[in-house]
């Protein structure tokens, strides 16, 4: 009884949005073109995906592997159009097989396109370890240019201002205390981060200060990330009501 | 045989990291030249790891409905939107994929209409979900739970124009807390993480992390 | 008393729907004041000559869209209106449709031409190393264009050899893009840099703000609305502040409302 109520509720929806459509195309608020298809089946999707809110159900899971099909075919055509098609197919295929061609081909691709295919070995049971010299290439040569940079951007940069004179004439009393605080805060988080010894004494004191601060950081990060989750619910309620229905200007 | 599958993959990664660690201070044309050319075949190297990600996927969805899971039949659905964007996107217009991208094509109705509707939609979701747990799990139970939430309420009402009309004192206290207190928690957490990941670069050179040799034999 | 913490949760979904509908369709005015991290951005750009180069880049896809897209619309509005030019590029795979329409439109807006006013360079992996590389040389990293047309050849690159040569780069981020481009980009390069993100990174980018690394930050879309209001290109973003304002003060109603069961119901 319990499933053919749900059978209904599915059947009569989807009938509901094809009236919906249906008088929307013949009163011309949605053109009869691709495009018009197009916001229906947007918005067929939207609805789709938020009827889990509801319960979930099969109109719920066709539309999220649909989209997960759908970014993973514009993934690959994307790749191949920007990167494979440009930086290998064009400079390094076309010249060797095309007689027409005015540039000679740029061999020296041939090393990153062979350490590519080490890396998709990774699937093959016999020549999966060639992929770890692909690996050590991609993990060495990120951790040797990260090491300056990152002491450079984000240590050495972000202590400066931590260092700023808290009075070098024209600031006024309340700056001077923020910049006593943002020096307290950073030296009390890092000291409750770094030091793995039991937080007794003195340190047990600077890590408490340092756990405040954290905590009030961690305030300041839910209320933005309400606001941003909200923002994007905002976004598809507003597709929903301007250009699929036309109820906003 | 040993040789090949773990030495050589140590030496790869000691040499690429202390070349590219001291490319740094050396301001030579070869050096930036050194520097280009193993930046360009990195980016080429990352190009191919997309392939590496889709086949993960496919295989995922092909193995569930080999195996008939229960939902097996959704995992069609995977296929077929990844089959026509596919065959749209070769086609490229009846320009075929040989030549440039063509705009405007059924390639990019596919990507305009579903998703892009599609995974806006998805990720809203989080929005109700956020709300519903506000509502229920919110709680000032400790001191520092108490200052978490006044934090987030300040926050809430001063980043939002009704904050304004409430007092103005409101926007100014959520401009305090996001430029003192949490500027300095972000600060030492940045610190802390740049420190680890030097740390983690180091021990990558000189072959003490070695996770990413992956297990197996060997 | 408990029993108002257990109510089903699809009254809680729906009560933020129907506020979200209402303070949509009922039009109020609200003012968006633009803070300083928005207005870092707008003055910057006000502050570059005609003719400038402004790379814009788009490191977001369609799960951030309703956030990013209107503030990428708004800030190349100001970009085309003050006649720079403006570089497009991103890290995403997901990204190119959305830059590609957030381009077209604007720039039509103002009569600018493709390849001459601006130029869309489209994806490229690599993340840091493909920073590198446009650090180092632009064309070896981007050859060819979106549609397929030599780089060297567009006009609207000239003067432009690597990102040494960028007047101004504009990083819409949804990732952790924003602290790449520092670290990898203007670490080195020396260019200067703004960011809009997401407003779930928007608190973790102030350390930047303070230490100059960014010269502005557009925060979510209130972040968005602030542009939006300062250029006078009033749209979603602006237009969505007042179901953002209704569902905020639901929230904090619901926290202590449950705060005050919850205390209530210990007793």
């Amino acid at each position: 009884m319990r499933k053919n109520s749900n059978f209904f509720i599915l059947i009569g929806t989807i009938g509901l949005f094809v009236c919906i459509n249906i008088f929307l195309m013949a009163s011309g608020k949605l053109p009869f073109s691709s495009d018009g298809f197009g916001i229906i089946l947007g918005a067929g999707l939207t609805l789709a995906i938020y009827s889990f809110l509801y319960k979930d159900n099969p109109a719920f899971k066709i539309a999220e592997n649909l989209y997960v099909g759908v970014s993973l075919g514009y993934t690959i055509i994307i790749t191949w159009f920007n990167f494979l098609k440009p930086d290998l197919y064009d400079p390094l295929i076309v010249p060797i097989f095309s007689k027409t061609a005015t540039r000679d081909p740029r061999y020296a691709l041939l090393i990153p396109s062979l350490l590519g295919i080490f890396m998709l070995l990774r699937f093959s049971k016999k020549l999966s370890w060639l992929s770890r010299w692909t690996f050590a290439f991609v993990v060495g040569l990120g951790a040797g240019v990260s090491i300056p940079r990152v002491i450079s951007a984000f240590i050495l940069e972000q202590i400066k201002p931590s260092l700023n004179p808290v009075f070098s004439g024209g600031e006024t009393m309340l700056s001077s205390i923020n910049t006593l605080l943002i020096m307290l805060g950073v030296i009390s988080v890092l000291i409750y981060f770094i030091f793995s010894v039991e937080h007794k004494g003195a340190i047990g004191k600077v890590s408490k200060i340092g756990i405040w601060f954290l905590m009030i950081s961690f305030g300041a990060s839910f209320g933005y990330t309400v606001m941003g989750r909200l923002s994007l619910l905002i976004g598809r309620i507003q597709f929903l009501l301007r250009d699929w229905l036309g109820i906003l200007q | 045989m040993n040789f090949l599958k773990r030495t050589i993959p140590l030496i790869i990664a000691f040499v690429m990291g202390v070349l590219m660690a001291l490319q740094y201070y050396v301001p030579h044309k070869l050096s930036q030249d050194l520097l280009e050319v193993v930046t360009r075949w990195d980016r080429i190297i990352a190009g191919f790891a997309v392939f590496i990600g889709a086949y993960s996927l496919f295989h995922l969805h092909w193995t569930r409905i080999k195996r008939k899971v229960e939902g097996w039949g959704y995992s069609a659905f995977v296929f077929f939107g990844a089959i026509i964007t596919l065959i749209f996107g070769l086609l490229n217009g009846g320009k075929f994929f040989w030549n440039d991208k063509q705009d405007g094509t059924m390639f990019d109705w596919l990507y305009y209409y579903i998703q892009v509707p599609a995974g806006a939609t998805i990720f809203s979701i989080l929005a109700f979900f956020i709300a519903s747990a506000a509502y229920r799990t919110f709680r000032a139970r400790t001191n520092e739970s108490t200052v978490l939430l006044i934090a987030a309420i300040i926050v809430m009402l001063g980043r939002v124009p009704i904050g304004n009309y409430i007092s103005q004192y409101i926007p100014a206290v959520a401009d305090w807390i996001m430029a003192v207190p949490n500027l300095a928690a972000k600060r030492g957490i940045l610190l802390g993480v740049s420190l680890g990941a030097i740390a983690t670069s180091l021990k990558i050179i000189f072959g003490i992390e070695r996770s990413y040799l992956g297990g197996g034999e060997q | 008393m408990e029993r108002f913490l257990r109510i089903d949760r699809r009254i809680i979904f729906a009560i933020i729907t129907v506020a979200v509908i209402v303070s949509l369709v009922l039009r109020f005015e609200l003012p968006i004041p633009a803070s300083e991290p928005v207005h870092g951005i707008y003055k910057k750009i006000e502050s570059l000559p005609a003719g400038s180069h402004v790379m814009v880049a788009f490191d977001y896809d369609p799960s951030s869209k309703e956030e990013l897209q209107p503030m990428s619309i708004a800030f190349l509005h100001h970009c085309f209106s003050r006649d720079l030019k403006v570089i497009g590029m991103t890290h995403y795979p997901g990204a190119p449709g959305l830059a590609e329409q957030a381009l077209t439109s604007v720039a039509s807006q103002y009569q600018k031409k493709y390849g001459e006013d601006y130029v869309f360079l489209g994806y490229k992996p690599g993340s840091a190393s493909l920073v590198i590389n446009m650090g180092e040389n632009l064309y070896s990293a981007f050859p060819k264009d979106f549609y397929g047309n030599e780089t060297t050849t567009l006009p609207a690159l000239q003067g432009v050899d690597s990102l040494r040569e960028i007047d101004y780069l504009f990083d819409l981020a949804a990732g952790t893009t924003i602290e790449m481009w520092i670290a990898f980009g203007k670490e080195k390069y020396k260019f200067e840099l703004g960011a809009g993100c997401t407003a779930v990174m928007g608190p973790d980018m102030y350390p930047f703000l303070q230490s100059k690394q960014l010269t502005g930050l557009l925060g979510g879309l209130k972040g968005a609305a602030e542009y939006e209001a300062l250029v006078g290109k009033k749209a979603r973003a602006v237009s969505g502040m007042r179901p953002q304002s209704v569902v905020h003060v639901i929230i904090i109603l619901f926290v202590i409302f449950g705060n005050v069961i919850y205390f209530l119901s210990k007793r």
